[in-house]
C-alpha cells in the first residue's frame, strides 16, 4: 500500500507531453505508471496513401528524430521494393542521420538533463554553484555555446539535405542531392568547429581520449570539463544506483553502410549478446487505450479506444521482445556494440550509465562523421531511383538517438495497406503488458526517493530524463 | 514581453527549428529584445506542479500574459471531447486549456502549420480530429471562434510552415515586442507578410531550369521539379530561397520539391507529394497569377529554345556542363 499518490505533469524537457503517476511509500516510489497523453494516429493516416508519401509524412511524426523516421521509412520502402542504395548514398544518409543523433545528444545534455542540478533544492552541495553557473536553464554559460554548436552542425543537413527537421533527401534509392568537392570541405570545416566546442565545453579534452576510455574507473578518473562535473554530481547523489532499467539492451545496429552496420546488432543480457530477431517483437495493447489484440507489427493495427477504458492508461502500446521488456538508446547501442566503457556500465543500468553512454556516443559519433565526410566521393553516384512500388512488404530498422526504431509497411495495388511503427520511447515508456509487467521506465522508477514535501520529485525527474524520452514518437 | 509556449498535437519540430536560430542564437535574439519565456516546454526548468500553478495564475489573470505561442494542432477527438490530448497533470484537455488561455493573451501566435490550420496531423482522414487555433484547413473557426481576437484586437497570427523557419518565429515575436506588427502586416490567412508576400520560387537556384521547362524526371536530377515532381514553389508562400535554411539549404536546394507547407491543407494535395498531376500534359497547378494560355505558350516556346547546357544539366545529378566563358568583346 502506498501512503501518497502523485501525478506528475506536464513533464517538460522531454520531447512532447508526459504524465507519470506515482505511488509512494515511506519516501520511495513503489509503483509508477507512464502515460503518453497525446494521440495523433499516423499509422491510420498512412493507409491508402501512395508508398512514397511515407517519406513526406513520417518525418513529421517527430521534430527531434525527424531524420531517423525518414531513414526508417526509406529502408522499409527499399526492403519492400528490393532496391538498394549505392554505397555513397548510404554514406551521405549516414552523415545526415549522424548529425541529427549527435545534435539530439547535445540538446539532451545541455537543455533537458543538466538544468535540474541547478535547482535550489541542491543548494549547499559542493558542486551546486558550478551547476548553476554552467547549466541554469536558458542562462548557464554552457548553454549558449552548445546551442550554437548544434545550430552550426545542422548546416551539414542544410547543405546535404535542404533543411532540418523534415528533410525529404533520404529516398529508398539513395539521397537526392549529390555533394560536390566544395560541399565535402564545408562539412569537414563544420565538423572541426563542432569538435572544438565539444572538446572545450563538454569534455575538457580530446574526443579520441574519451572514446578510448576502457572502464568505469577510467571514466570516473576523467577530471576535466563538464563530464567531470557530472561525475561529481552523480557520485554525490548516488546516480549509479538510481533508475536501474531492465538491463536487457536492444540495438539493431546504427548506420547501414555498404560494408555493414557501423555498430553491432543484438540483444545484450547478463554479459552475453544474442542475435536480434525482429520476428520476436509483439506489441501488447492490454494497458493501452487501444482496441485489438497483441500482434507483431507486420500484422498490427492501430485502433484507438475512444472510451479510454480501463485498465488502459496510456496511448502507448507495449512492445515486448520474446515477451520481455528491453531498454533502447545510446547506452544500449554502445553496450551491444561491445564498447568496454559501456560494457562496464551495462550491469549498472542506472541514470549515470545512460548519461555516460550518451557522452561516449557524442565522442564516437563525431569521429565517425569525420571519417564518413573524408570518405565522401564527389564523383560517385548517390542515388539509383527506385521504381514506384506496387506490391510488397518491408521493414526498416534504424537507430535513432533514443534507440531502435522500426517501420513495417505493406503495399497492395500501389497503396499503403498497413503501416506500423515501433519507436524507441515506445519500448522505454511502454505501459504494463498483459502479464502486468511494467515498462522499462516504470520499473526504473521503483525505489526512487521522494522527499517529504516534494510534489514533483527531483529524483524522479532525473530518472525519467536520463532516458531522453521522445513522447511524440512514442504514440505517433 | 513574456511568452507562454504550449505544445499539443504536433511533432515539436517548430521548437527544434527555433533552436537553430543564428546571429545571434535564439536565447540572445529574444533576450536582447526583452522577450522572456514565462514557460517553454523545452527550455524552462519548471515542471509538473510548478507549471500547473503558472497556468492557473495566467488563467485567473494574476499574471498578465503578453503572448501565447501555440505549437501543434488542437485535437478535438474523440467525439469532440479533446481527450486525445489531456494536458499532463491537469485533467483537462488542451482544447479546454487553449480556449481558457487565449482570451487572456495580448497576442496569440500559432507556431507552425499544425497550429495555424491543422497541418500534417489532419492528414489521411484526420483520425484525431486535428484543427488549427483559428482555422480548420481553409475554413475559419476552429478551436477558437471565427471572430476571435486576442486582447490586442488581432486574430491569431499564423506563422505557418512545416516546420517554421526559425527567423519567421523570432521576427514575428520581435515585431510584436516592438509594436510593429499590425493587422495590415498579415495576409489574408493571417500569416506575417514579411515572409508570406514572397514565393518559394523567388531565389530558387533552379530558376534557369524553370525558365526553359528543363524538368527533372526523378529526384536525383538537377532540373526544375514543377513539371513532374510535385514542386509548387511557384505558388507557395515563403522566403525559403531568399534566406535559406540551416546555413545554405532549402527544400529545392536539397533537390526535393516544395510542397507548400505554409498553406492550409497542404497535407492533402490530392496526389502523391512528389508527383505533379497533369491534365493533357499541363500541370494542374500553374504559377501564381499566371494565365493558363500564357503559361502554355511560354512553356512550349521555352522548351523548344532550351540550350544544350541546360538540357544536359537538368537530367544529370550534378553540373556536367559549365556556362561557356565569353570571349572579350
Amino acid at each position: 500500500m502506498s501512503d501518497r499518490q502523485l501525478l506528475v505533469g506536464p513533464f517538460n524537457r522531454v520531447e512532447g507531453d508526459l504524465e507519470i503517476a506515482l505511488d509512494v511509500r515511506e519516501g520511495r516510489v513503489v509503483e509508477a505508471r507512464a502515460n503518453s497523453p497525446l494521440f495523433r494516429g499516423f499509422e491510420m493516416m498512412l493507409q491508402g496513401k501512395a508508398p512514397s508519401d511515407a517519406l513526406t509524412l513520417t518525418p513529421r511524426i517527430c521534430g527531434i528524430c525527424s531524420i531517423s523516421q525518414s531513414a526508417a521509412a526509406a529502408l522499409a520502402l527499399a526492403d519492400a521494393g528490393a532496391v538498394t542504395m549505392p554505397p555513397q548514398g548510404r554514406l551521405a544518409a549516414a552523415i545526415l542521420h549522424g548529425v541529427e543523433n549527435l545534435c539530439d545528444h547535445i540538446s539532451h545534455f545541455a537543455l533537458f538533463f543538466m538544468p535540474d542540478f541547478a535547482r535550489p533544492v541542491y543548494a549547499g552541495r559542493g558542486w551546486h554553484d558550478r551547476a548553476v553557473a554552467r547549466y541554469t536553464a536558458q542562462e548557464g554559460s554552457a548553454v549558449r555555446p552548445l546551442i550554437e554548436a548544434r545550430a552550426q552542425l545542422f548546416h551539414i543537413v542544410g547543405l546535404l539535405g535542404g533543411k532540418w527537421p523534415h528533410t525529404l533527401a533520404i529516398q529508398p534509392g539513395g539521397v537526392t542531392r549529390a555533394p560536390d568537392a566544395r560541399d565535402r570541405i564545408r562539412i569537414q570545416t563544420t565538423l572541426r568547429a563542432a569538435r572544438r566546442v565539444l572538446e572545450r565545453e563538454l569534455f575538457g579534452g580530446s574526443l579520441e581520449d574519451f572514446a578510448a576510455l576502457g572502464s568505469v574507473a577510467a571514466c570516473e578518473g576523467w577530471t576535466r570539463g563538464d563530464v567531470a562535473l557530472f561525475s561529481e554530481i552523480s557520485a554525490d547523489l548516488g546516480l549509479e544506483a538510481i533508475g536501474v532499467g531492465p538491463r536487457r539492451y536492444l540495438s539493431c545496429g546504427a548506420y547501414p553502410l555498404a560494408e555493414g552496420r557501423v555498430t553491432r546488432s543484438g540483444v545484450w543480457e547478463g554479459g552475453a549478446v544474442s542475435e536480434f530477431d525482429p520476428g520476436e517483437i509483439v506489441e501488447d495493447v492490454s494497458h493501452a487505450w487501444m482496441l485489438g489484440d497483441a500482434a507483431h507489427p507486420a500484422q498490427g493495427a492501430t485502433l484507438p479506444d475512444e472510451d479510454m477504458a480501463e485498465p488502459g492508461y496510456s496511448w502507448c502500446k507495449a512492445p515486448r521482445l520474446g515477451g520481455r521488456t528491453v531498454e533502447v538508446g545510446a547506452l544500449a547501442r554502445q553496450v551491444v556494440d561491445g564498447h568496454p566503457l559501456a560494457l562496464g556500465l551495462a550491469d549498472e543500468g542506472s541514470v549515470r550509465a545512460r548519461i555516460a553512454g550518451r557522452l561516449l556516443e557524442i565522442a564516437r559519433t563525431v569521429l565517425w562523421l569525420e571519417d564518413w565526410a573524408a570518405a565522401l566521393d564527389p564523383g560517385a553516384v548517390f542515388m539509383d531511383p527506385a521504381p514506384s512500388l506496387r506490391e510488397g512488404v518491408g521493414v526498416g530498422l534504424v537507430e535513432a538517438a533514443r534507440g531502435t526504431l522500426g517501420h513495417w509497411i505493406a503495399v497492395e495495388k500501389g497503396r499503403i495497406a498497413r503501416y506500423q511503427i515501433v519507436a524507441p520511447t515506445t519500448w522505454n515508456f511502454s505501459p504494463r503488458d498483459a502479464g502486468g509487467v511494467p515498462g522499462p521506465v516504470e520499473a526504473a522508477l521503483v525505489g526512487a526517493p521522494v522527499g517529504e514535501g516534494e510534489t514533483t520529485p527531483v529524483m524522479v525527474q532525473h530518472v525519467v530524463r536520463s532516458f531522453d524520452p521522445c513522447m511524440v514518437c512514442t504514440v505517433h | 514581453m513574456n511568452i507562454l509556449w504550449l505544445q499539443s498535437a504536433g511533432c515539436g519540430g517548430c521548437t527544434m527549428s527555433l533552436l537553430c536560430a543564428e546571429n545571434p542564437n535564439v536565447l540572445d535574439t529574444l533576450g536582447d529584445a526583452g522577450i522572456e519565456f514565462l514557460w517553454h516546454p523545452s527550455l524552462s526548468v519548471e515542471t509538473g506542479c510548478e507549471v500547473q500553478a503558472l497556468l492557473g495564475s495566467v488563467e485567473r489573470g494574476e499574471i498578465a500574459l503578453d503572448v501565447l505561442c501555440f505549437e501543434g494542432s488542437v485535437v478535438t477527438g474523440p467525439r469532440g471531447t479533446g481527450k486525445f490530448h489531456m494536458l499532463a497533470g491537469t485533467g483537462r484537455s488542451m482544447l479546454d486549456w487553449v480556449r481558457a488561455l487565449a482570451p487572456m493573451a495580448e497576442h496569440v501566435v500559432a507556431v507552425g502549420t499544425c497550429a495555424a490550420f491543422g497541418g500534417i496531423t489532419a492528414a489521411g482522414g484526420n483520425p484525431a480530429g486535428a484543427v488549427g487555433l483559428q482555422y480548420d484547413g481553409r475554413q475559419k473557426g476552429a478551436a477558437l471562434d471565427e471572430g476571435f481576437t486576442s486582447r490586442s484586437g488581432l486574430p491569431v497570427i499564423n506563422v505557418a510552415g512545416c516546420p517554421t523557419h526559425p527567423a519567421w518565429v523570432t521576427e514575428t515575436l520581435l515585431m510584436l515586442a516592438g509594436g510593429a506588427l499590425g493587422a495590415g502586416d498579415l495576409d489574408a490567412l493571417a500569416r506575417p507578410r514579411f515572409y508570406a508576400d514572397h514565393l518559394v520560387h523567388h531565389g530558387c537556384t533552379k530558376n534557369e531550369f524553370y525558365e526553359y521547362k528543363a524538368s527533372a524526371r526523378t529526384l536525383c536530377e538537377m532540373g526544375c521539379m514543377m513539371e513532374h515532381l510535385g514542386c509548387v514553389g511557384t505558388q507557395a508562400v515563403g522566403d525559403c530561397n531568399i534566406r535559406p535554411w540551416n546555413g545554405e539549404g532549402s527544400c529545392t536546394r536539397g533537390n526535393y520539391p516544395c510542397i507548400a507547407c505554409t498553406a492550409p491543407e497542404f497535407e492533402e494535395p490530392g496526389h502523391p507529394f512528389t508527383e505533379t498531376p497533369t491534365i493533357a500534359g499541363i500541370p494542374v497547378g500553374l504559377p501564381s497569377d499566371m494565365p493558363k494560355a500564357w503559361f502554355m505558350a511560354l512553356a512550349s516556346l521555352s522548351k523548344a529554345a532550351t540550350p544544350q547546357r541546360i538540357e544536359r544539366n537538368a537530367h544529370s545529378d550534378r553540373l556536367v556542363q559549365a556556362p561557356s566563358v565569353k570571349a572579350r568583346k
